[in-house]
């Protein structure tokens, strides 16, 4: 915990040196914001890099509008960062192999909670079925007590 | 001295909780009175001896003792008295005793209030209660004192955190923990019911007051971080879906199911055993919050601890304290049989689709937050998952509950009318529509369920009102009748109607700030603007300022459309006396439309500071929703039926049928 | 059946509190993010050095020898408190150590050097911080550890110290050295 404050902290001490100049092109802008926005800040929680005062989003932020202006791609830059941080740099996470999981599991969750309302209502319907008729007694007892009231009164 | 009281206090109230959580169950097993009846004094007793723990714990604070060392590590001399106070539960050891605290007050509370509660149950339920602050103050006394003293003593503290030094922050945990913990008194009367081997209508009334309370102070506690996030971390957010809030949205989600659950065992003497599965489930994910924020597993912004052997002990006390019951569980849940029979479309039904959704809501947050470290830890691979990954599960899975919300109230017990509902509620569908449509006239681009949120936010923001209106029948007769009429609704029905409400309304405030918010970020010098949705912020000046326990460098922002002067902001960068992460005042002007809110950032060492601007539509709505969400809470808890507890037989039965 | 489906709760229960029982490894390093470079070569870089007439500093000069190149700044705090620990790196384990100064002014940099000592056997000036962030840092300091053929074989991150030196630089070194 410590060290973790220890470089958050050192973090907020360095003065910004990178000026944060705005691409010419709105459309290139616009680009920069959006991918910025879906970049993780790796030194804070659940920050993108849009968002972070940190020096390395400062960084990393100038970086991105670089490689846009340069001519790369999206994905380009998003395959970049995450050779260089892994995964965990994007907020979206990826979908393959180690994620099918992540994204298939509320939709699986859902289905076997769905079979399993499902279930509960046959299984009442079968009850309901299966509800014993009354006798001839039982039922002119209903009628009479329907009609007269509360068998004793206390 | 006091810090010593304190700490003997607490060792009191563990005797006493041993005591509590032994002899009553005992007695009740085998029909002793006086073992049973011991469990209301003893409940009272511990509730003292932890009150009287906590007010010393606070008077250290408050008298700024260094000697005791969560004071030093979490206080400083110059510190306004409010955040001397709310120092005291603003690090682990404290929030503990608050917990406790928290934990003791209700089952004093069921003490007191349950004279009309079987004898058998008050005793297993306060047994049960008492089992668990046994719990949680061994984990105290064992591993977390909150009375740890230093010697020497410091001269000066190392100062709270300076984000704590909000108003909203100071009143997050007790609000949070009241409902937590309240949460707590449900559990242990599921748990006595299950040894009981009884539920009826009879418990589901005693339980609902406890049910109701502590929903709406979650509801107010969530929303209260929620604000403060707003407003005080300066990104314009106010969820982040980190580990920690979810820890505490999963209660939420459950309690809310519980609730509704609560109901039909209430009405219809059905879904008694899941009812008693989502209380124990309810607590539980209580407890894995706790878990969550302080065994140090999970790094987040809100994680107190880094220790292991804390996390060790908490993990044991999650294991046993869900454990044992969901084993009793699976015991007897199955001779629990329910009485009442119901069509699938009914009231009854639409109330199990609920429950199915907002379980499968849950299941989806717990999944969300521990796949990072599923696969951790059996990869090593590490990946984030974050809003994106939830807005396409949860947030799918959260339309149709909201579209149901206004079909359910329409039907009937046993056997409902679905397509009579949906034709009173065709006035709601044109105005959903017609919002939505408006809504992607407004903005195109964006997510797909930014306008889909809106639809169905404003279908259950009218479908409410309609119900409401056909309750009391507002268009028949004379006002005197109409007002009559509202005046004999019973107060619950209003409490369903404003929670309701209350939603729609957070829904459609979550929506549009979540999907139209614009923001522009740029390195101004004083006397540059700065443009956003046709606003021009002007950066006037930046000076420094001096606060009773910080300094700043305080913005002027002159903010004007079209030439019109719209607001003056000031937003801060504090820096405290001791810590050195600088925080930021967010500058908010606020209409029922939008909000305007500017941050200062860094300078840039010629003279020019980092400005950030958001403009963030309708998101005064979530703040505004919520009040509205607790006022339901509050007008429901009210209602003297629940208060009263389950009607007495015969001559009674007839004003009970009100 | 029907007894089966009561025991799925406590079923699932158990599943997770295994899971945070190896979650719990005190062993695990949660904070920190791990480098994403480990067991990949380490990117090229060629950078100017500290001084006008000082050599170009490049990763090719030392193919062949193990390694270690510490990211530092003057402005930075930290990097002052592990500074003395970088001789021992040399000293201690024969290691020479790499400097890279990250977004500082030439000047500045030098000036650190004068007052607290320079431990490293070369020097580099990455002034717009771009070699830092293709070696994935997080922030400054941060050390890493690349061996003869060019593999970055562990990193550090945040400021040394004698137990972080200890515990965990020194095995590595010794792994690598077989």
């Amino acid at each position: 915990m410590r060290r973790v404050l220890a470089l958050l902290a050192m973090l907020w001490i360095a003065p910004a040196l990178a000026q944060e100049a705005q691409l010419a092109d709105p459309a290139l802008e616009q680009r920069a914001r959006d991918l910025s926005r879906e970049i993780r800040c790796v030194v804070c929680q659940s920050q993108s890099v849009a968002d972070s005062d940190a020096d390395i989003a400062q960084e990393l932020r100038v970086m991105i509008r670089e490689q846009i202006a340069a001519g790369k791609s999206d994905q380009e830059i998003r395959d970049y960062l995450v050779a260089r941080y892994g995964d965990f740099v994007l907020f979206n996470p990826p979908f393959k192999g180690s994620t099918y999981v992540l994204w298939i599991g509320p939709f699986a969750i859902l289905l076997l909670a769905g079979f399993g309302v499902a279930m509960f209502f046959r299984r009442r319907a079968r009850e309901l079925a299966r509800a014993p008729e009354l006798s001839v007694d039982e039922h002119s007892r209903v009628v009479r007590l329907l009609q007269d009231g509360p068998e004793d009164r206390a | 001295m006091i810090p010593e009281l304190g700490h003997y206090a607490l060792v009191l109230a563990l005797v006493m909780a041993l005591a509590q959580a032994s002899l009553p169950m005992v007695g009740a097993a085998r029909g002793i009175r006086p073992w049973m009846q011991l469990a209301k004094p003893a409940a009272l007793a511990q509730f003292a001896f932890v009150a009287f723990a906590f007010l010393a714990l606070m008077y250290s604070f408050a008298a700024s003792d260094f000697s005791v060392a969560i004071v030093t590590q979490h206080s400083h001399s110059e510190q306004p008295l409010i955040y001397k106070l709310s120092g005291t539960w603003g690090n682990h050891e404290g929030s503990l005793l608050l917990w406790v605290l928290i934990l003791t007050i209700f089952g004093a509370l069921v003490a007191l209030f349950g004279e009309n509660l079987p004898p058998r149950l008050k005793a297993r339920t306060l047994s049960v209660q008492a089992m668990i602050s046994v719990g949680f103050l061994l984990f105290m006394l064992l591993t977390s004192n909150p009375f740890a003293r230093m010697n020497p003593a410091p001269l000066e503290g190392d100062e709270l955190n300076p984000l704590l030094q909000d108003p909203g922050l100071a009143m997050h945990p007790p609000m949070l923990y009241l409902g937590y913990v309240g949460f707590s008194i449900v559990f242990s009367f599921a748990v006595a019911a299950l040894i009981d081997g009884k539920v009826d209508a009879a418990w589901a009334r005693w339980v609902r007051p406890w049910c109701l309370l502590s929903w709406t102070s979650l509801t107010g506690g969530i929303v209260l971080g929620s604000w403060w996030a707003y407003n005080e971390l300066g990104w314009g957010g106010w969820w982040f879906w980190d580990p920690v809030e979810n820890a505490s949205f999963m209660p939420w989600l459950i309690g809310t199911a519980l609730l509704h659950s609560a109901l039909v065992v209430e009405k219809r003497d059905a879904l008694k055993s899941w009812t008693i599965l989502l209380s124990i489930l309810t607590f539980g994910f209580s407890l894995l919050g706790t878990f969550l924020v302080r065994s140090g597993i999970i790094t987040s912004v809100h994680a107190f601890a880094d220790d292991p052997t804390r996390g060790v002990f908490i993990l044991v006390l999650l294991a046993t304290a869900i454990g044992m019951p969901l084993s009793l569980y699976a015991y007897r849940a199955p001779v629990l049989r329910g009485g009442g029979l119901f069509a699938p479309l009914s009231r009854e039904g639409a109330l199990v689709m609920n429950n199915l959704l907002l379980a499968v809501m849950t299941a989806t947050v717990l999944f969300g937050t521990l796949y990072p470290l599923m696969l951790d830890l059996t990869t090593g691979k590490t990946i984030s998952v974050g809003g994106p990954f939830y807005m396409a599960t949860f947030g799918v899975f959260a339309l149709p509950l909201l579209i149901l919300m206004a079909i359910g109230p329409f039907m009937g017990w046993k056997r409902g009318d679905v397509r009579g509902a949906l034709q009173r509620l065709i006035a709601a569908a044109i105005c959903a529509l017609g919002a939505a449509i408006i809504a992607i006239w407004i903005k195109s681009e964006g997510p797909l369920l930014a306008p889909l949120g809106i639809l169905v936010g404003v279908w259950l923001l009218v479908g409410t009102v309609i119900e409401f209106m056909e309750r009391i029948r507002l268009f028949e007769g004379n006002p005197a009748r109409i007002w009559n009429r509202a005046r004999h609704t019973p107060r619950a029905a209003y409490g369903m109607t404003l929670a309701h409400f209350g939603l729609a309304v957070a829904v459609i405030g979550m929506t549009g700030a979540a999907a139209w918010k614009t923001e522009n970020i740029e390195v101004l010098q004083p006397g540059q603007s700065l443009a956003l949705q046709g606003y021009d912020f002007k950066l006037e000046s930046v000076q420094g300022i001096r606060g009773e326990n910080y300094l700043a460098d305080q913005a002027h922002f002159v903010v004007s459309q079209g030439g019109e002067l719209i607001a003056n902001l000031y937003p801060e960068r504090r820096q405290y006396l001791v810590q050195p992460m600088p925080t930021t005042e967010a500058a908010i002007r606020s209409t029922p439309f939008a909000d305007l809110y500017a941050v200062i950032g860094e300078p840039d060492g010629k003279g020019g500071w980092v400005v950030r601007v958001y403009h963030e539509p309708l998101v005064g709505w979530i703040w505004f929703g919520a009040l509205i969400m607790v006022a339901g809470g509050l007008t429901s808890l009210s209602d003297r039926r629940y208060r009263v507890g389950a009607p007495v037989r015969a001559g009674t039965a007839q004003a009970a049928k009100a | 059946m029907r007894r089966l489906i009561f025991l799925l709760p406590i079923a699932i229960v158990a599943v997770l509190v295994a899971i945070f029982w190896i979650g719990l490894d005190p062993k695990r390093d949660k904070s920190i993010l791990p480098s994403a470079l480990v067991g990949n070569p380490a990117p090229a870089f060629d950078l100017p050095g500290l001084s006008d007439n000082a050599p170009r500093l490049t990763l090719v000069q030392f193919k062949g020898k193990l390694v270690a190149i510490n990211f530092f700044a003057s402005w930075c705090l930290p990097c002052r408190a592990e500074h003395p620990l970088l001789k021992q790196i040399t000293a201690e384990f024969g290691v020479p150590v790499i400097g890279v100064a990250w977004k500082d002014k030439p000047e500045a940099s030098q000036a650190f050097l004068a007052q607290l000592g320079d431990p490293y056997a070369a020097t580099g000036d990455d002034h717009n911080g771009r070699t830092g962030i293709d070696f994935g840092i997080t922030g400054v300091p941060e050390t890493f550890l690349v061996g003869p053929d060019g593999t970055v074989l562990y990193r550090f991150a945040g400021p040394l110290s004698p137990e972080g030196l200890r515990d965990q630089l020194a095995p590595a070194i010794a792994e690598a050295k077989q």
